[in-house]
């Protein structure tokens, strides 16, 4: 067997009697499990509800270097109201911004029940001195950002440090206070499934609320096996703890369908209590309209123009 | 306000994630009402005019009428086939594989009608027939297509030659995936056909008739009488010279009896009880797939089906767990819903047998586990059942229940596994899991089984050889093996089978 490296001192999985090991990822079987749950027919009131859902656990997300106050409000008021013909859409869950811009959005969402997510821990490298990750962390919450959006220290975690990756997290969920920590595993710089089942776990024993696929600035994102892996993880320390954490996949969740698919593994896979924005968001900013577009061609029964949905 | 106020005139939508029904639309098949046999190119009407209705297993719904054949159709069957053969034998290879080459892109045009047809009269999910079946059954014939005019090189210095006639009996299982297994091979080594569908799912068959008549093949090459028994039993005394028979252990025992002495050849496909082995180093989640791929699969409805689990004991516990959390989760329902993952027991005489060795599993002490499911009032139905506490002199560790249903056992040592998967008279597959590959080796030199799969199970590829030890048969279909069976050769010893 692939035997898990030694775990750190201190480490206490969660998954003590039963998996007394992280266990293994068959790479075959586990893509085409996710290729056969991905050819689910989602029709008629069915797919309205699931694209619904995909907006309420949809964190908009920008992240540029280019991003200004005025672009960060304009995504703010599409998060409240996506779509301004039909005020039966309901809002997204979050909007993710880096740190700088966290005042802005605080302000636009007030008393919307949109919350605000930041970026921070050297994202999206995460290669800084851990000091400097808690306090960029201390200053988003200070901001007022209700979520974390941190990344792991993928240097750290390829070369076996898995202690580092592990007390990392540690001390950024106690800098997070009250504010729900998302850990980012970067699956695309992992390598194997193997490595994302070990990171998942990892995540969630040093304390993460969610797990979260990529940072979004890599083309090789959020796939449906690597979803898959992840969701079974959760499973997994949910059936040892009793703990449900959360899960977000993120960059290459693209058109409505592909949404739907993600949707279906959590419904079949960790069951339909998981199918809420406490505990499943998806991170994107081109879905949105897709999601839109769809939900009035199923009102409507006709595709209307891009034109007719906000760019924002 | 209301969900229901909320959402203005839109309509309303469940509070939960229920998915709406995906049927397949029926209208790409247009079925007959009656259907004769197929002889020499021709559907006759069987001469004593003995007929039988083919329903769907799903509700029972009446879906034709077919011919009953009776020794004196088979008997004119074989001839048309004996008549056939001096010309497609005759025939260069490179001609016969046009015509193989041509009924494999048929069925690759006409996929959707042989799926939901195939769905509707055996009662298999669409998505397996969609995705498995119609595909794979296209896959033979352009494997066997590609060999038609090498067969010189497929065996050097044997001058293969084809046997004449060969008389094929195929079960309800896979209807048209059997017979593409049995008529491609022997069509390419240039014999003819008179093949026997199985009683409860001929439609495919007959369908089949026509996509040969497209191809425009010579008549008389393929002749198709359908039947019960009776007609198997006929076809075997014919004059044909050869049998391959896919079915029931005790049907192939008494065939093998009745061809002592003819010199007639016969490959068996049996059954089989296959142990499906789990090591604790194995990826569990993927495991459990391959357990439920295993068993559930066809409804259970497979020779080489998964039915009894060997599960190591240090992870017993877990893995049962994940196994009955997913069973939970498969949808049970119509079989042409694109969303149903198992479907309809085949005929009210199957599921009788599920049941008896289902109400026998429970007498032994067995315990057993059923997720919740509603199943439909009409049609045959059983849900998806898993035996815990089972021990290996039960019946239901013993013989084939040829249904949705698991027996679990555990062992401690490889050398436990080898022994309890090999204490069996049938011999056909077995699955290792386990993240070991010199232990896949190992156990693989070790299992008494045609087949092993490692990290997966139920994967079919025509280029790879089927088949069984003991009791569940001998001769190989597929790949060099499959052809094989289907040639002569001069003055040198055929090899397996």
């Amino acid at each position: 067997m692939a035997q898990a490296p030694a775990l750190p001192t201190g480490f206490e999985l969660p998954l003590k009697q039963r998996l007394p090991r992280i266990g293994a990822v068959d790479q075959v079987a586990v893509e085409a499990r996710a290729a056969e749950l991905g050819k689910r027919s989602i029709k008629k009131d069915a797919k309205v509800w699931a694209l619904e859902l995909a907006i309420r656990c949809m964190d908009l997300t920008t992240l540029e270097g280019a991003d200004t106050p005025g672009k960060v409000a304009a995504l703010c008021s599409k998060a409240i109201r996506p779509d301004p013909t039909d005020p039966t859409i309901p809002s997204v869950a979050a909007v993710c911004v880096y740190p700088n811009l966290v005042p802005t959005a605080v302000e636009r969402l007030r008393g919307s029940g949109v919350k605000v997510a930041s970026v921070a821990t050297a994202f999206p490298s995460g290669q800084s001195p851990t000091d400097v990750k808690v306090r960029e962390v201390e200053e988003a919450v200070r901001f007022g950002a209700d979520e974390i959006d941190m990344v792991i220290d993928r240097g750290a975690f390829l070369s076996g440090r898995y202690a580092k990756v592990f007390d990392e997290i540690v001390k950024v969920k106690e800098a997070c206070g009250d504010a729900h920590l998302k850990v980012i595993l970067e699956v695309s710089e992992l390598g194997t499934y193997d490595n994302v089942r070990r990171a998942s776990l990892l995540a969630m024993a040093a304390g993460g609320d969610f797990i979260k696929t990529s940072t979004g600035k890599l083309s090789g994102a959020a796939t449906l096996p690597v979803h898959l892996v992840m969701l079974e993880a959760i499973r997994d320390v949910h059936e040892e703890s009793g703990r449900k954490v959360g899960m977000k996949p993120a960059g290459g969740v693209r058109s409505s369908k592909n949404a739907i698919q993600y949707l279906v593994q959590v419904h079949e896979t960790l069951g339909p209590e998981w199918l809420t924005p406490d505990l499943y968001r998806i991170g994107a900013s081109g879905l949105l309209n897709d999601v839109l577009m769809q939900l009035r061609k199923e009102r409507t029964g006709a595709y209307q123009s891009k034109d007719y949905f906000t760019n924002d | 306000m209301t969900e229901l106020d909320r959402r203005g005139d839109r309509s309303p939508v469940p509070s939960d994630w229920t998915y709406a029904p995906a049927p397949e639309s029926r209208d790409v098949v247009s079925l007959q009402e009656r259907y004769g046999l197929f002889i020499g190119g021709e559907f006759l009407e069987p001469q004593a005019g003995e007929r039988f209705v083919t329903v769907a297993p799903r509700d029972e719904e009446a879906l034709a009428e077919v011919a009953q054949a009776g020794p004196e159709d088979v008997e004119a069957a074989v001839q048309s086939a004996r008549d056939a053969f001096a010309g497609w034998s005759k025939l260069a290879g490179a001609e016969r594989a046009k015509y193989l080459f041509r009924i494999a892109r048929l069925l690759q045009e006409r996929a959707r009608e042989f799926a939901v047809l195939e769905s509707l009269n055996g009662g298999k999910p669409i998505k397996e027939s969609r995705d498995v079946d119609i595909p794979l059954a296209a896959a033979h014939f352009f494997y066997y297509a590609g060999w038609a005019d090498k067969l010189e090189y497929a065996f050097p210095n044997r001058r293969p030659k084809p046997l004449g006639v060969a008389g094929q009996i195929i079960p309800w299982n896979f209807p048209l995936l059997m017979l593409a297994w049995k008529i491609a091979p022997a069509l390419a080594g240039g014999n003819t056909v008179v093949l026997k569908p199985a009683e409860t799912t001929p439609l495919t068959a007959l369908l089949f008739c026509d996509v040969l008549r497209q191809a425009e093949l010579p008549p008389g090459v393929v002749n198709v009488v359908t039947g019960d028994g009776r007609a198997g039993a006929a076809l075997v005394d014919s004059d044909v010279d050869k049998i391959a028979f896919t079915g029931s252990t005790d049907v192939g025992k008494a065939i093998q009896r009745r061809l002592a002495g003819t010199g007639k050849r016969l490959t068996l496909e049996l059954g089989g009880k296959a142990a499906n082995i789990v090591f604790d180093d194995a990826a569990l989640d993927q495991a459990v797939e391959g357990i439920v791929n295993g068993i559930y699969f066809n409804q259970g409805h497979v020779c080489c089906a998964g039915s009894r689990l060997l599960v190591q004991e240090s992870i017993y516990e877990p893995l049962v767990d994940k196994l009955k959390q997913r069973m939970a989760t498969l949808r049970v329902g119509d079989p042409l819903d694109k969303n149903t993952d198992v479907g309809a027991i085949n005929s009210a005489a199957q599921l009788e047998k599920i049941q008896e060795l289902v109400e026998a599993g429970r007498a032994e002490g067995a315990e057993i586990y059923q997720p919740p499911c509603v199943l439909p009032e009409k049609g045959y139905w059983f849900a998806p059942t898993v035996f815990t506490n089972v021990a290996q002199s039960y019946r239901i560790a013993q013989e084939e229940i040829f249904g949705p249903v698991l027996s679990v056992l555990t062992f401690r040592t490889p050398e436990e596994a080898i022994e309890k998967a090999n204490n069996t008279p049938y011999g056909l597959s077995a699955g290792v899991w386990t993240e070991k590959g010199s232990r896949i080796l190992w156990m693989a030199d070790r299992l008494r089984a045609g087949v092993v799969w490692a990290n997966t199970y139920n994967r079919f590829d025509p280029a790879s050889p089927f088949g069984g030890y003991k009791e569940s048969g001998f001769g190989r279909e597929g790949g060099l093996h499959g052809l094989d069976a289907y040639l002569d050769f001069d003055g040198s010893e055929t090899f397996g089978g």
